[in-house]
């Protein structure tokens, strides 16, 4: 009985010894808290390919020289609002969402669980939403679930999750437990937005309508959808293997006639792609290296090859000059300045 | 520590028959704190790996689902097998446990070795998945030989409200550990890790070989035919039982049925907090609280129950157990409101406390010592196998019907296994 004791407090001794050891090796390492605000000279006002840097964590803007925007998980951004996603250190997973004007002043935050996952601004900047990844502890959860938020700048309001909207698919009014939302993007009207449903084991395309509070499905397989500027197509990942390493592949849809067109990446793509203008799609990818993704584009019209646009990148989103209020949004149209290899 | 010293001796503890001590015996507790520190370094994994995989490695949201998912069917199997191992010579049951809390232990040095390769992160659960498996039948079982089968309740009372512990404690180690280090996934692993190992030095040190040496009046190796507690000491030991032989003893077959029946009709935890939550409007920050508040109450009650099985014989509190799980449905069916809430959570934590532990020390006295392993696991991947298939169809009468009537059906269909259990259960009233 002793000698077993002694043998024990030994062993407990050494154990946590060397993860305490451990532990303030990790703290060494890593220092302190990693979320930092955007630099003074950091605005939104230049033009250019705003994105997410992997090797900091903090926003930057190509072309443009050191990553000077906050840090953040997920990014996105339009007219005058950027949204920003970040995870909160710690367990349970929260993640914070936080509304930037234009020089990076912080006009709102959120606080809701779950791990970033999308985000994404309506073309007037006015209405955002973002999607966590929510896992639920042990003892609750058999499955992952996703958590989708919308904000309402001109009212303020806040739908912490828009799960309650009522469904239907095919026709007839839907209901389960199992509804899960993620990817919802705006229409330039900031009432109707597009978005993934997945019950029942299937992915949906859904369309919604903000102010009637209802939503319809209108096609399946459809993931992250991801609007045209000119609101005429959607680019999404579809479901195309079985194979659990590369499932998917980016198609767009028009939505004139829902005809699907896959395009020339031929790799899963597990990215809500984002329009670079009219004619280009930019989104991330794994990089060579394991851990960090590449931001690539690719022609939506399915022709072309992908091609790098960013290494060590992700949550790209193009922004064009500010607009003087007193005129309207200028159309783009045809092959635009990203669809061209670059110089 | 205290609470292991203290647990097994409670001043108000009623007289017991002649001849049964008052303390849990040593063994029991040992196991108890094996699983204890075990459940603290598996939970926080559990509390951190959809952040590491997600966050830190960015895996999507269904490659994770799939790696988690992936393993959990076999886990049944591999149950049934750590059951066969451990019966098939004696002072197998702690190497087979030890193996699998090893394998669980070493698995958090390959999370952490595999880096982002998926190949390697879905192996790494995959061993713990396997170690868990394989553990579970046999440890129970050593519980079951080295507490008298008038104990097992409390036996077994004891080591579930010291497992629950655990698993309480876990996510929380891991926050602190998050916390000191900013997000450091691979300290909580390493963390992880060597609590792991601790639990396997405690079980190498603390359980013995083979646990029912010590009180030679602890194992019963013949048959009982009733559940109830077995009367005096046993038959001479014998090898008498292969697996396939313990398992077809008739009282053995009823628990298994009843217990499959009841666990065709339970819901599924996360279904009830669903609704818990809408009906309360519950933000999503405090929805983590609902199974820590039935956990909690599971926690206190496991004792108390064990003791009233034994008192009272193990069938009624199992029963009961699920009437308490049939009023928490009822209630749920009642206008939402915090109180009914907080009900709702105390009579699940009185339905687990009830009928987990308390179903082992039901069925054991029913096993010989030789075929125990693997009859418990039998029993085991039964009731979770039906379990599976009730929370698969109450969430297809939801989405046909909708949460209310999905629910009614739910009461009723619970209502009718519990009368069935009721009859199917042995249990003449052979009372004192």
């Amino acid at each position: 009985m002793k000698s077993r004791t002694v043998l024990l407090v030994l062993a407990a001794l050494v154990l946590l010894g060397g993860s305490l050891g451990y532990v303030v090796h990790a703290r060494q390492r890593d220092g302190g808290p990693q979320l930092v605000a955007a630099n003074d000279s950091f605005t939104l006002d230049q033009p250019g390919l705003y994105y997410r840097d992997n090797a900091t964590g903090r926003v930057a803007r190509s072309p443009g020289g050191e990553p000077g925007g906050p840090s953040c998980a997920r990014f996105y951004a339009a007219n005058d609002h950027a949204l920003c996603l970040r995870a909160l250190p710690g367990t349970p997973a929260r993640t914070q969402a936080v509304v930037y004007d234009r020089r990076f002043t912080e006009l709102r935050s959120v606080i809701v669980p779950g791990i970033p996952n999308r985000a994404r601004v309506s073309p007037s900047g006015q209405v955002l939403s973002w999607t966590t990844f929510a896992v639920g502890d042990s003892y609750a959860a058999d499955r992952f679930s996703t958590r989708t938020s919308i904000l309402d700048l001109r009212t303020g309001y806040l739908i912490k999750s828009v799960e309650e909207i009522p469904l239907t698919i095919g026709g007839t009014r839907y209901h389960a437990a199992d509804v899960n939302y993620w990817g919802v993007n705006f229409a330039a009207d900031d009432n109707r937005f597009y978005a993934t449903v997945s019950t029942a084991g299937r992915t949906h395309l859904v369309e919604g309508d903000l102010k009637a509070w209802s939503a319809r499905t209108l096609r399946e397989n459809v993931e992250c959808p991801s609007l045209s500027p000119d609101g005429t197509r959607i680019a999404f990942k579809k479901k195309v293997s079985a194979d659990p390493a590369a499932p998917w592949r980016l198609h767009v849809l028009d939505l004139a006639d829902l005809h699907e067109h896959p395009l020339a990446e031929t790799r899963s793509v597990d990215d809500q792609a984002a329009w670079l203008d009219d004619a280009t799609l930019a989104y991330a990818l794994p990089a060579r290296a394991g851990k960090a993704t590449d931001v690539w584009a690719t022609p939506a019209d399915g022709t072309g090859t992908p091609r790098l646009l960013l290494p060590g990148a992700s949550s790209p989103v193009a922004l064009p000059p500010p607009r003087r209020p007193d005129t309207p949004p200028a159309r783009r149209t045809g092959p635009g300045r990203w669809a061209a290899p670059p110089r | 520590m205290m609470y292991l010293a203290t647990t097994g001796r409670r001043p108000d503890a009623p007289p017991h028959p002649a001849g049964v001590g008052r303390r849990v015996p040593g063994t029991v507790v040992a196991l108890g704190a094996v699983s204890l520190v075990t459940d603290v370094s598996s939970e926080m994994v559990t509390a951190v790996l959809p952040l590491y995989l997600v966050l830190g490695l960015g895996l999507s949201p269904l490659q994770f689902g799939f790696l988690d998912g992936l393993f959990n069917g076999a886990t049944a199997l591999v149950r049934l097998l750590g059951g066969r191992l451990a019966d098939r010579g004696s002072g197998r049951h702690r190497t087979v446990a030890g193996a699998g809390y090893l394998l669980s232990a070493l698995s958090r040095l390959g999370l952490l070795m595999a880096g982002g390769a998926a190949g390697g992160i879905a192996a790494a659960l995959a061993a713990d998945r396997l170690g868990k498996g394989v553990r579970t039948a046999p440890r129970d079982a050593m519980i079951t030989l080295s507490a008298p089968p008038e104990t097992l309740g409390r036996a077994f009372g004891v080591h579930r409200a010291m497992d629950t512990t655990g698993a309480l404690l876990g996510p929380l180690v891991a926050f602190v550990v998050l916390w000191a280090t900013a997000d450091a996934y691979d300290a909580v692993f390493v963390v992880s890790f060597a609590t792991g190992l601790l639990g396997v030095v405690v079980l190498g040190l603390f359980v013995p070989a083979d646990p029912s040496a010590p009180p030679p009046r602890a194992a019963s190796t013949r048959p009982v035919p009733s559940a109830l507690p077995a009367a005096g000491p046993n038959a001479a030991p014998g090898p008498t039982g292969t697996a396939a032989r313990s398992t077809a003893d008739p009282a053995f077959r009823r628990v298994v049925a009843a217990a499959a029946l009841l666990g065709t009709a339970t819901v599924g935890d996360s279904f009830l907090y669903l609704l818990l939550q809408r009906g309360l409007d519950l933000s999503a920050a405090l929805f983590p609280l609902l199974p820590l508040g039935a956990a909690a109450c599971y926690l206190l009650l496991a004792v108390p129950a064990g003791r009233i099985a034994d008192r009272a014989g193990r069938r009624i509190p199992f029963l009961l157990g699920h009437g308490a799980l049939l009023a928490a449905y009822l209630t749920l069916l009642a206008p939402p409101s915090l109180p009914t809430a907080v009900l709702i959570l105390v009579l699940l934590g009185v339905f687990y406390a009830a009928t987990d532990g308390v179903l082992m020390a039901l069925a054991a006295p029913a096993l010989p010592a030789a075929g125990r392993a693997s009859g418990l696991a039998v029993l085991q991947t039964g009731q979770a196998l039906a379990r599976l298939v009730g929370a698969a169809g109450f969430g297809a009468a939801w989405t046909w019907w909708g949460p209310r009537p999905a629910l009614v059906a739910a009461t009723l269909a619970l209502a009718t296994a519990l009368t069935a259990a009721w009859r199917i259960l042995p249990g003449r009233k052979a009372r004192r």
